[in-house]
């Protein structure tokens, strides 16, 4: 075959349809993770009807959406939650959907097991109950293993376990990858992101530089954990991680919120990103296929301030929604830049004006006012 | 049909009735298409319209030597045998 350009330059230019499509079904969430990356809380009442969540995965099937990452918010606190994850799997649409694994009852678990075409991840930030509860709250690690034991029993077979790399868990790996073995399940690490309430604990949560060193070389040693390409920042240390490693935002990634409002990426909440609506005259298809936004990203982009860094064509600059949301600008390096130059961005920023995530859905915090 | 060096390609018998699997959908895409596996739940990526095009030929063919050498240039054969060869192993294509 004649020398084309690579599946990355191809990727960069856009797809007909969406790779890897999340699809976040409610705000509604029955936890508070510090860092959650939609804010979520509490329900929208504007969130999609049944009927329209049907119309949407229609339109999966003509588009040829092979299988869709559902998350939320907790997914499953949604009453119709089985029935669209049934209408999905029998019109081939393959679900993968992320929960926190507090209502994977017994029961439930055994109804899970006897659908096909269903993927589980169970999301989990520490190895331990003190690591996971401070992030994703207390009796958090207790529901989860409860739902991977529950999985285990009902023979569902191998589900995920889901993680977000942190300063708190990154010494965990193995425990991690441990506890995974235990269950016949597979690990999935990803990256913290300051998007969502994520914005408030990234200073504290974002893995130190010796440490994402020892996750590259970790995954290095690990090809067969899941990572949904999400570390491609640190392939400027070496070999390239397995991956299609570049920002699929608006090109091959995108998210459609519990509104059916459609962001460039789940990371990435803020109107700045906000392609357009499934509500509006031709679905989604036109707004992937004919959004400004999106064509806008699907043009070869510069490299910016990246441009005389010669790892550039390892990194590709890093993430957009870390760079977005530390109020850095989007061709420059990634805050997290394993080269050091994030820092040196950070400490030279004179901004002070750094974008907050919108649509926050979180709910109130209660505050005990006491009376003298 | 020169034999390729790489051992994928040695364990790919092109004489066999190669045929897309029936698991397997395609999604054409511009610079080819993206093949999804429902079994294995893989996505796999055909990365020309002519590799797509071969894959869609082996119907009317006997064995994948025959739609190669029936449809691809001399100069290319080889390159399309460790593609197909590729696919085989990620069970886009199946013997029938």
């Amino acid at each position: 075959m004649s020398p084309e350009p690579s599946l990355r330059d191809r990727f960069k230019l856009g797809l007909d349809a969406p790779i890897c499509l999340t699809w976040e079904l409610t705000y509604a969430c029955n936890l508070a993770c510090v860092h959650c990356l939609s804010s979520s809380g509490r329900r929208d009442p504007r969130e999609l009807s049944t009927d329209e969540a049907k119309r949407i995965i229609d339109e999966m099937v003509e588009m040829q959406i092979f299988y869709v990452n559902i998350g939320g918010g907790e997914p499953m606190v949604r009453t119709d939650f089985f029935e669209l994850l049934e209408y999905a799997t029998k019109k081939n649409v393959g679900v993968k959907f992320s929960t926190n694994g507090t209502r994977i009852t017994a029961e439930n678990a055994r109804y899970l097991a006897s659908l096909g075409y269903l993927d589980i991840q169970i999301s989990l930030d520490g190895a331990d109950a003190a690591t996971n509860d401070h992030v994703r709250g207390e009796g958090s690690f207790a529901s989860a293993i409860q739902a991977m034991e529950h999985l285990k029993a009902a023979n569902f077979g191998e589900f995920k376990i889901s993680v977000v790399v942190t300063r708190h868990n990154a010494a965990q790996l193995d425990d991690f990858q441990a506890l995974a073995e235990t269950y016949g399940a597979q690990l999935r690490l990803t990256r913290l992101r300051p998007s969502g309430r994520g914005v408030d604990v990234w200073d504290e949560l974002h893995p130190t530089a010796a440490q994402q060193r020892d996750l590259y070389t970790w995954l290095l040693d690990h090809p067969q954990t899941l990572t949904g390409d999400s570390f491609f920042h640190l392939n400027a240390l070496g070999d390239p991680i397995d991956g299609l490693n570049l920002c699929g935002a608006g090109r091959v990634v995108c998210l459609i919120d519990p509104i059916g409002d459609v962001y460039a990426c789940p990371f990435v909440i803020h109107d700045e990103f906000l392609a357009g609506n499934v509500r509006s005259e031709g679905g989604f298809a036109r707004v992937w296929r004919e959004s400004e936004l999106f064509r806008e990203l699907r043009e070869p982009g510069s490299a910016g301030a990246c441009t005389s860094c010669g790892s550039y064509d390892a990194c590709q600059g890093g993430c957009m929604a870390a760079k977005f949301f530390t109020g850095l600008p989007l061709d420059g390096p990634d805050p997290e830049c394993v080269l050091g130059h994030g820092e040196t961005a950070l400490k030279a920023q004179k901004v002070t004006i750094i974008p907050r995530p919108l649509g926050d859905h979180s709910k109130p915090v209660r505050v005990s006012v006491s009376s003298h | 049909m020169t034999s390729h060096s790489s051992s994928l390609t040695a364990e790919f018998d092109a004489s066999l009735n190669w045929k897309l699997s029936p698991e397997v959908a395609i999604r054409p895409e511009q610079f080819g298409a993206l093949a999804y596996h429902y079994g294995n739940r893989r996505l796999v990526f055909l990365k020309s319209k002519d590799l797509v095009q071969l894959v869609h030929d082996l119907a009317d063919f006997d064995s994948a030597e025959a739609a190669i050498l029936a449809t691809i240039a001399p100069k290319q054969q080889q390159s399309y045998v460790a593609a197909l060869a590729r696919l085989a192993q990620s069970e886009v294509l199946v013997v029938s």
